[in-house]
């Protein structure tokens, strides 16, 4: 494990504050190449907008993020999408009236370069472009598990259906950091485990994970190292036993559930 | 393979009714009819154009008509005796469009944060400054000649051919308009091919992913300011090349061609026809240019038969029907009249594997 | 100076009625989320109405006086408003609240254009002269002559106005108007009457355009079936620089684009060293909404919408 010397993503005192509030604070870790990192917390301890700095939806106020050698903090969410990163969103965000098919399509986008030219006279290397494009999704859509529903609209996938399309579509555009936020949200315990497969399966061909996730059980499980935010502020950080066993944890999640 | 030959069949058929439409009109209808048909076809263009802007970006555009204003006006600034300069068509029609579409991204540029119904009041606004300075820039220094407009705009040329006039050719006789038909209907063809090659491309999905969901498709990596950019220019390319057909079909320009009203009409046609859906847009401007018409032609002589006089103002009675057949037409399908059919997208996909060997 | 005052003046008055007219606009649309076109026609029918009224009473009822006349051509022509969006809501926009998004708005154009010409029917293609009611007196105000009309048009426009804050702010029907204007379907869900507040806010920006339809017209002198539509969309172009949807924000794009437009007609020349004349006064106008939406996304008044994942 040699690339676990040079961090793929490093956060460096990452801060934000909305209005009077402080939703992030001094927030720092690291992000080994390969690895399936977890960020867990209480509600409301800043998860979403640490997520949402990481891919640039907020510019965050103090703090450097590199990632793979370049800084990206205060980046554009494109930007940070040619970058490298991909997202899923927690309250899942298809392009809903689109096929499955065209949503991972949509996916190459930034990987792929024919323009309006290109598109109207549609050359022989545009040609050949749409077509990896279109295996390349097809094979996307296999891998999670619904290329029998590629020409089906989006919105009428079932709810795991769409979160595996979510999957595909952020896979599409080859990320070296696919960001997930709560991606087992609102699924069965089976479904969670599929998931589970899926994701190891996702981090076995390189990409590197970072999760945010309610759920304990599938943190601890697939997780290789786990952080804890509360009240904005970075708690623990380290192997999933030594986290839950840290008492200042269990206190945080006792005192916010109890 | 029988199936391809069928296709090809019904290509070439196609093909000649549209050859022969304009002298099947002249001889049944009479010659304004050649003209309104000139006109469907140019609304056509017009229409595909503010498609892609409306269509698939999904950026409500209510001041569409200043791009075929820009079109027109490049056109007949250049081609009259207004300046005594008389460009030739076939360089000033691409360069009408490349004005059309740098005024596009003009407009775009400061509208991208906005959204939805701001964005739309932003372009009503835009297309109602362009207007505003068409019909006043006669002074200090006349450029557009104001209310007037610009008069006497040259007719398409090529060689000693002028479309202005009546040529015969292999015997046959053509009138002017039915020269203007068969220009108009080769750019319209053009048009709708490259509106279907872009709806089908790179830049269309990014196009239907903005228009879906801004916040999702920046994360795909499209950079949805340029790609809004695009759209504006792209349907104001259009929208600049009908303007110059105009000018050179009807011969003059002035700005009343240009208001609001017109811009509303347009998006009427993409709406009611169904957004996004090149047949359903076409279905929708071919409607909108030739209801009006036909009603203009029936009512009179409706009245007449009904009361033995003309009892209601011809142009309010028509006008009326035109708003009440709007009201009606989006009761009855709200989607717009011929919309994009997902479901046959499912079906087209799923005979694939047939099709094979 | 003196200019500059009268200018001002004017413009506080054109303000009045853009105010009120955008006020039906920001009512239905912070509620469906409806650019409702048609209802710059309503003034065009409120003022029409009135003319009417007055028209047909003054020779059988000689002796009225000119002010009893204007109030029931107003009271008429705010019924006549009242019933015809309430029918226009339920005939043309209530079966469209699930459709598509552009859906209604080709409707809303569809009533615009069948109401304009509606009334070129029954009215005719002619300018109609307002007769008038009221005394013609004209006031000296600080260097600049303000009529009793005028003066009247802003008083009244300023109580109709306050009575409006009253309402939203005060009433029960005020308080389910902003819950659905917060959330259409959680108030549904409380059991707030949705239809029953849609007509509601339907038929208040149908009175207030009559009234200010009537005012138009007697400001003028002149009323005619094309006197909505660009009205109305100035009306609209207020309402959004002030925040479509915030009450408020209404009465504050109204009157600042009456002031501005007003401004414009008279200092443009000068400002632009002749370059710009009069004519130029709605580019102002379009081109300061501009300005503003472009630094303010969601108007003056708007509340911001941030960009949430």
């Amino acid at each position: 494990m040699n690339q676990a010397a040079v961090p793929l993503l490093l956060a460096e005192g990452l801060g934000k504050r909305f209005g009077g509030v402080q939703a992030l604070q001094d927030v720092s870790f690291e992000l080994r190449a390969g690895e399936i990192f977890g960020l867990i917390g209480p509600n409301g301890a800043g998860k979403t907008t640490l997520f949402n700095l990481l891919t640039g939806i907020y510019r965050p106020d103090q703090g450097h993020i590199r990632f793979a050698g370049r800084e990206l903090g205060g980046r554009k969410p494109h930007e940070i999408a040619l970058a490298g990163i991909a997202r899923t969103f927690q309250n899942i965000r298809l392009f809903a009236h689109l096929t499955a098919l065209e949503n991972v399509m949509i996916g190459r986008h930034g990987r792929t370069r024919a323009g309006v030219l290109g598109a109207v006279l549609r050359p022989a290397w545009v040609r050949a472009e749409e077509r990896a494009i279109r295996d390349h999704a097809l094979q996307l859509l296999d891998d999670v598990g619904i290329a029998s529903r590629a020409d089906s609209l989006a919105q009428h996938l079932s709810y795991g259906d769409q979160r595996r399309l979510e999957i595909a579509r952020a896979l599409a555009t080859q990320p070296k950091l696919l960001a997930l936020d709560e991606p087992a949200a609102g699924m069965n315990g089976a479904e969670t485990t599929e998931l589970k497969t899926l994701l190891q399966r996702i981090r076995g061909t390189g990409v590197t994970l970072l999760l945010v996730e309610h759920d304990m059980k599938l943190v601890m499980g697939l997780c290789d190292r786990v952080m804890v935010l509360d009240y904005g502020r970075k708690l623990a950080e380290g192997l999933p036993a030594a986290v839950r066993a840290d008492p200042r944890v269990v206190e945080a999640y006792l005192g916010a559930e109890a | 393979m029988k199936r391809r030959w069928t296709l090809w069949i019904a290509y070439a058929l196609l093909a000649a009714a549209l050859a022969a439409l304009p002298f099947l009109v002249e001889q049944n209808l009479g010659r304004t009819w050649v003209r309104t048909l000139d006109f469907a076809l140019l609304y056509i263009m017009l229409a595909l154009g503010l498609n892609i802007v409306v269509g698939y970006a999904g950026l409500l555009d209510l001041g569409y008509i200043a791009f075929y204003a820009v079109g027109a006006y490049a056109y007949a600034l250049l081609a009259s005796p207004h300046f005594g300069i008389h460009g030739p068509f076939w360089a000033l029609l691409p360069l009408g469009a490349m004005l059309a579409a740098l005024f596009g991204a003009l407009l775009g540029a400061p509208t991208l944060r906005l959204r939805g119904d701001y964005l739309a009041i932003v372009t009503l606004g835009f297309g109602e400054i362009v207007r505003i300075f068409l019909n006043n820039l006669n002074a200090p220094v006349n450029i557009t000649n104001g209310p007037q407009g610009v008069n006497l705009v040259d007719p398409i040329r090529l060689g000693n051919w002028s479309w202005g006039r009546s040529q015969s050719w292999l015997g046959v006789e053509f009138s002017s308009a039915q020269l203007y038909y068969y220009v108009f209907l080769a750019l319209a063809l053009l048009i709708i091919l490259a509106s279907l090659r872009l709806e089908n491309s790179r830049i269309g999905r990014a196009w239907e992913a903005i228009r879906e969901d801004e916040v999702a498709a920046a994360a795909m990596g499209i950079n949805t300011r340029n790609i809004k950019l695009l759209a504006f220019a792209m349907g104001a390319s259009f929208g600049g090349v009908s303007g110059g057909l105009f000018a050179s079909f009807q011969g003059f320009v002035s700005p009343e061609s240009f208001g609001l009203m017109e811009s509303i009409t347009v998006l009427c046609m993409v709406v009611l026809g169904g957004m996004g859906h090149i047949p359903g847009v076409i279905l929708g401007a071919l409607l909108l240019t030739l209801m009006p018409e036909v009603l203009r032609h029936t009512i009179v002589p409706l009245q007449k038969t009904l009361f033995g006089q003309v009892v209601v103002d011809a142009e309010a009675a028509r006008m009326l029907l035109f708003g009440l057949a709007l009201i009606w037409a989006m009761q009855w399908r709200p989607a717009g009249l011929w919309p994009s059919p997902t479901r046959r997208r499912e079906l087209a996909r799923r005979q694939q594997p047939e099709a094979g060997p | 100076m003196d200019i500059f005052i009268q200018q001002l003046v004017n413009g506080v008055v054109l303000g009045s009625i853009y105010a009120l007219v955008a006020l039906g606009y920001t009512l239905v649309y912070g509620i469906l989320g409806l650019i409702n076109f048609a209802h710059g026609e309503l003034v065009m029918v409120g003022a029409l109405v009135a003319l009417s009224v007055v028209r047909t009473l003054s020779p059988l009822l000689p002796g009225l006086p000119g002010w009893v006349l204007a109030l029931l051509g107003t009271a008429v022509a705010a019924g006549v408003c009242a019933l015809l969006a309430i029918l226009i809501e339920r005939v043309a926009y209530r079966p469209l609240r699930h459709a598509p998004r552009l859906a209604p708005l080709i409707t809303a154009i569809g009533v615009s254009i069948a109401l304009q010409n509606l009334a070129m029917v029954i009215w005719g293609r002619q300018y109609h002269s307002v007769p008038p009611l009221l005394p013609a007196a004209s006031h000296q105000f600080a260097g600049a002559a303000i009529t009793e009309v005028q003066i009247l048009i802003v008083a009244l426009a300023a109580l109709l106005m306050a009575g409006l804050i009253g309402l939203v702010h005060r009433t029960r029907l005020g308080r389910a108007m902003r819950a659905c204007a917060e959330n259409i379907q959680v108030a549904e869900l409380m059991g707030v009457n949705v239809n029953a507040i849609v007509v509601a806010a339907f038929v208040i920006g149908a009175v207030l355009a009559a009234v200010a339809g009537v005012m138009v017209s007697a400001n003028y002198g002149l009323a005619h079936y094309h006197m909505g539509f660009l009205l109305g969309l100035k009306a609209f172009t207020a309402a959004v620089l002030g925040g479509i949807g915030n009450v408020g924000g209404a009465m504050l794009g109204g009157l600042l684009l009456g002031i501005m437009e007003s401004l414009g007609a008279g200092y443009l020349e000068d400002l632009s060293g002749g370059f710009l004349g009069s004519h130029y006064q709605d580019v102002l106008a379009f081109f300061v909404l501009i300005l503003v939406l472009v630094s303010r996304p969601s108007g003056l008044l708007g509340e911001r919408v941030g960009q949430r994942a």
